[in-house]
């Protein structure tokens, strides 16, 4: 099961598994209400790699996202997903998503929530079944198949949802504040199942948050964004390595990580401030 | 335990309107008692029991009748309520439409309709009373359903978005679900609604063999306690109707059963 996710296209090598040139969204265009959410934003994810995405409320996070994922359009520039355009990408299912809300649908049992994806692609019942069993056993809750959503605590659903983003073994992962909703320790322990979970299937993970630690636990590198206009100010490298543990939060490099994007976020706000614009 | 307390929760609902009921028939029986109230004026509760238990086929046949034409209208107005509901939900001018006429609908005494209807139709037909009840019951089951259809969870819907689900999929297993507690809604609603519409459609001519004409017919007459009889049996009809809708949404969309997580 994990060698068919690591195993990869000839071009999958050569090619970013996020590549994001030249973009720009402008919703409301010519119109009084228009807003610049995103203004030349360019990055390139590699294959296997973990991107954190944090800055203001409002500076364009989900923007970004939902551009990649294809639930919106580009005013300009390109976004391909392992050479291919975003949306062919989404009509190929090559990406899992996941929200800040589990977005579980209440009529379906939870094995049948994570079958859902596979059964819009045509898998027959034995395989979406035992995908599922899979799925069920990787986020260690084997035992809820039957159960019905609401039977389940807030992070129990969560788990369910990212199961179910990947359900189908994407090579991508975009996740919009996933944990937003959940209690400190409850968000820990997501963030360490997830970085197992991503690390065993290799999974490239674009995540959005706007919680330092959680960035700066989870990431490769963190790219800082600020708002009014959208723009990424600041790219911070993590490298605390791949084998991250509860001793990782309280590691000196970690706290100086943390440090460093603080200081990229206060950099915004002071020039909000320079500029007279409040931050509400 | 489990059992137990599920008990005493279902007591807690049933008891309160219960004790109620049966304290205002005994106030009923020692008001007429004792204030001597002539039984032509008002039948005392037990007279219109015993009433109710010597001629219950009489009863019976106009309950059935009545029941009946409430509940093909019922079912006949929720289907294309529904399915039309579905249908127009791509042109919202359609609902932009509907929605002040079944207000308009609701608002004038609309059983006239019958009235016209009845020429149409043979003296001994049911027919134009269940068209009655289909159209009452088909605007509100219309609207809720359209309502339904317009309140999907947007994550539930960017979702599917992202499986690049078709059009159609994303009816049949999201919008069409996410709708049925609407649905439910429209149908408990209109299930009074029904009922008191068949028996008022039957004062607008045509045969006199419903509830709603046994019931004027015998309360204008002597025979008072077999009038409430009839009343009794409506009112029977209507508690089966009652509760005949809420298991069916309880059948239907067990998801609604609790509080939901949203
Ligand atoms: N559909 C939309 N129409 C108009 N403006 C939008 C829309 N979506 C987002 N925006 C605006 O774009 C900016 C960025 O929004 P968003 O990406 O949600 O920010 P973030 O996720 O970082 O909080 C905000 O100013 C927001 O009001
Ligand atoms: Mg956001």
């Amino acid at each position: 099961m994990e060698n068919s996710m690591t195993v990869s296209s000839p071009e999958a090598g050569t090619s970013p598994a996020v590549a994001i040139r030249g973009v720009n969204k402008i919703f409301n265009q010519g119109k009084p209400n228009q807003v610049d959410a995103l203004v030349d934003i360019d990055l390139d994810v590699q294959p296997g790699e973990f991107i954190s995405l944090i800055g203001p409320s409002g500076c364009g996070k989900s923007t970004l996202l939902r551009l990649v994922a294809d639930l919106l359009e580009p005013t300009s520039g390109s976004v391909t997903i392992h050479g291919k355009s975003a949306h062919q990408a989404r009509v190929d299912q090559d990406y899992g998503m996941a929200f800040q809300q589990s977005g579980l649908f209440e009529w379906r049992t939870v094995e049948r929530n994570i079958e859902l994806p596979l059964e819009l692609k045509g898998w027959d019942k034995a395989a979406r079944r035992q995908r599922s069993q899979e799925m069920l056993e990787l986020v260690k809750l084997p035992e809820f198949a039957k159960h019905m959503p609401w039977q389940l605590s807030g992070g129990m659903q969560q788990r369910i949802a990212i199961a179910r983003a990947l359900a189908s073994h994407p090579k991508l992962l975009l996740m919009d504040e996933p944990f937003g909703a959940l209690d400190e320790m409850t968000r820990e322990h997501m963030q360490a199942e997830l970085l197992r979970i991503c690390a065993a299937a290799g999974t490239t993970v674009v995540f959005v948050t706007h919680s330092i630690p959680e960035a700066v636990y989870l990431a490769d590198r963190v790219v800082v964004m600020s708002p009014r206009p959208g723009r990424i100010t600041e790219i911070v490298s993590v490298a605390l390595g791949r084998d991250r543990s509860e001793l990782t939060r309280e590691a000196t490099d970690f706290f100086a990580r943390v440090t460093e994007v603080r200081e990229a976020l206060r950099g915004i706000e002071m020039a909000d401030h320079a500029k007279g614009i409040d931050d509400r | 335990m489990n059992a137990t307390v599920r008990l005493r929760n279902a007591l807690a609902v049933v008891l309160p309107p219960l004790v109620l009921g049966v304290l205002f028939l005994a106030a009923w029986q020692a008001w007429v008692v004792v204030s001597d109230v002539q039984p032509f004026v008002i039948p005392r509760p037990t007279d219109i029991w015993r009433s109710f238990i010597d001629d219950f086929d009489l009863v019976w046949k106009a309950s059935v009748v009545t029941g009946m034409n409430a509940l093909v209208g019922l079912v006949l107005g929720s289907l294309i309520g529904f399915v039309v509901a579905v249908l127009t939900n791509r042109f919202a001018f359609v609902s932009d439409l509907v929605n002040p006429l079944a207000i308009t609908v609701a608002a004038i005494p609309a059983v006239v309709i019958v009235g016209v209807l009845n020429n149409m139709y043979s003296l001994d037909s049911q027919i134009p009373r269940r068209i009655m009840v289909t159209i009452s019951v088909f605007f509100v089951v219309f609207v809720q359903v359209t309502k339904g259809l317009r309140q999907n969870d947007a994550t539930q819907m960017e979702l599917m978005r992202s499986y690049a689900a078709s059009p159609f999929d994303t009816l049949k297993k999201v919008r069409l679900p996410n709708t049925m507690p609407f649905f439910f809604t429209g149908v408990r609603t209109a299930a009074p609604l029904a009922l008191i519409i068949a028996l008022v459609s039957e004062y607008f001519g045509g045969t006199q063999d419903g509830l709603g004409s046994k019931i004027s017919g015998t309360l204008n007459g002597s025979n008072k306690a077999l009038g409430f009889a009839y009343v009794l049996g409506g009112a029977l009809v209507g508690l089966l109707f009652f509760a005949g809708s809420n298991l069916l949404e309880y059948l239907v969309v067990p998801w609604r059963r609790r509080g939901r997580s949203k």
